[in-house]
């Protein structure tokens, strides 16, 4: 409610700037000369955003499988986690900028280099809370499972897991509107079709509405993955995981 | 220097732990014979669950001797897992021998009910009152079919009335089930009410100051003028 009302004040302020003549509307066109370019444009829009929207699935769920795969590589070994961690940190310095166009000589101009650049740039807080999480295991709980006879394994899969699996989901959340960002990043590098590709051929072209209208919808694609993501994770943890309300 | 004896006690003899430079425990010597429940109490800090942890062989002593019976932990929190409902969190131990979460919860549902818990199967730790956790965290506790239970202050974190009504609760429990019990607290009425020795460890490094053999009748009452005089000599060697 309070959002709705939010949005509204915002898209009225701009409505009034862009209509004011104080800058051209090839620039910033008003939100409603954006919405009849939603309308206009939906087809167009629809087709390129499918494609968006795959590359941004795949992506986020194999930045999903690595990270949390690496996240429980190096809880079980200290000697990974030593070596590992510091490349980690240096693998998100890359300038996705300069190594998307390489990935694309490499890779091809298919769905393969969008899906590397995109959990390229996700894994990293996945990573980073699904460790915390499987370090924050409280100590007593591993302590009772032990006269418990339980195995390392035991311990992980009734401990460890389940308060791993809601973490990961919470780094993929984090991670929601840099992968929309990197999708565009790849698309920009090379591509048919997509947001990003959209958006890069409608600015030359002066279509700035058409444009600002990829870029809406690829804002809605970002918190429509984040809701998603909070659903997923309140569904493994009703107690920890959910959305900010 | 561990190892299992057949008859399901607890012999400590002249025990020691250091954790780095801090000397924890000093000597301590304690004896449970099968199905005797020894309470331990002293201050904070003075290596009370130190003393469970050597016990449930979770740590082994620098000096002395440990003679136990397989023994399970009942950790101070109830450290029950947030994302399970409470009949899974008492399967636990169930689950860990093998057994599917269905036989689990079959397994434990019988005395799930008996300890008053029926209709709260599906309830997370977070939807229960804190009797009613630990409750489920000793149900845990028993399930694991472990001839030595070493509780942790169970009743700390409770409010003074649900801690009484506990109490009596886990006398209860253990006069049906009973095991070998080493029960660390702060309190000493707590030590009394449920104890058939009581053990008065001095501050850091505990050492025993004092062992009591409370020979009293169970049900016990906290009024009895036995068990009040009792309480007056542990808690003057307590503040001794």
């Amino acid at each position: 409610m309070t959002a709705a009302l939010l949005v509204l004040v915002f898209l009225g302020g701009w409505e009034i700037y862009a209509r004011s003549g104080a800058v051209d509307d090839l620039i910033l066109p008003a939100p409603t000369q954006i919405a009849d370019a939603i309308g206009h444009d939906h087809h167009l829009l629809w087709d390129n955003f499918l494609v968006t929207a795959s590359e941004v699935a795949v992506g986020l769920l194999a930045a999903l499988v690595l990270g949390f795969g690496l996240a429980v590589t190096l809880h079980f070994s200290r000697t990974a986690r030593r070596a590992v961690y510091p490349l980690l940190v240096g693998s998100q310095a890359l300038p996705v900028v300069v190594i998307a166009p390489l990935l694309l000589v490499w890779l091809g101009f298919g769905l393969g280099p969008k899906v590397v650049i995109i959990a390229l740039v996700c894994f990293f807080p996945i990573v980073v809370t699904t460790l915390d999480a499987l370090r924050g295991v409280d100590a007593d709980t591993l302590k009772l499972l032990r006269t418990m006879d339980a195995t390392r394994w035991q311990a992980f899969r009734f401990a460890e897991l389940p308060a791993a699996a809601p973490a990961a989901l919470s780094g993929a959340k984090i991670a929601v509107a840099v992968s929309v960002i990197g999708a565009v990043f790849a698309e920009y590098a090379g591509s048919e079709s997509g947001l990003g590709h959209l958006i890069l051929q409608a600015i030359p072209q002066l279509q700035t509405a058409r444009a600002y209208a990829a870029v809406v919808i690829l804002a809605a694609l970002a918190v429509a993955l984040f809701y998603l993501l909070s659903a997923a994770e309140r569904w493994l943890n009703p107690r920890t995981g959910g959305t900010p309300s | 220097m561990r190892r299992a004896t057949d008859e399901g006690g607890v012999l400590l003899e002249g025990v020691s732990k250091v954790f780095g430079t801090l000397r924890v425990l000093d000597d301590v010597s304690l004896h449970a014979g099968p199905g005797e429940v020894v309470a331990v109490v002293g201050p904070s800090g003075c290596g009370k669950s130190t003393l469970l942890e050597l016990a449930c062989g979770l740590q082994t002593p620098e000096a002395g001797t440990i003679r136990a019976a397989p023994a399970v932990l009942m950790p101070q929190r109830d450290s029950l897992l947030p994302w399970a409902g409470a009949l899974d969190n008492a399967a636990l131990p169930l689950r860990l021998k093998g057994q599917n979460r269905a036989t689990a919860r079959a397994g434990a549902h019988e005395t799930f009910a008996t300890f008053g818990l029926a209709g709260f199967e599906g309830a997370r730790p977070h939807e229960l009152s804190g009797g009613m956790r630990q409750r489920v965290a000793f149900l845990r506790t028993l399930l694991a079919g472990k001839p030595v239970l070493c509780l942790d202050e169970p009743f700390a974190s409770l409010d003074a009335l649900t801690r009484q009504e506990l109490q009596t609760w886990l006398a209860d429990a253990l006069q049906t089930e009973p095991r070998t019990v080493l029960l660390v607290t702060h309190d000493v009425e707590e030590a009394l009410v449920l104890a058939d020795r009581v053990l008065v460890l001095s501050p850091r490094p505990g050492t025993v100051r004092a062992t009591l053999e409370v020979e009293l009748p169970r049900p016990r009452s906290r009024t009895d003028p036995a068990l009040v005089a009792l309480r007056e000599r542990a808690l003057g060697e307590l503040v001794a």
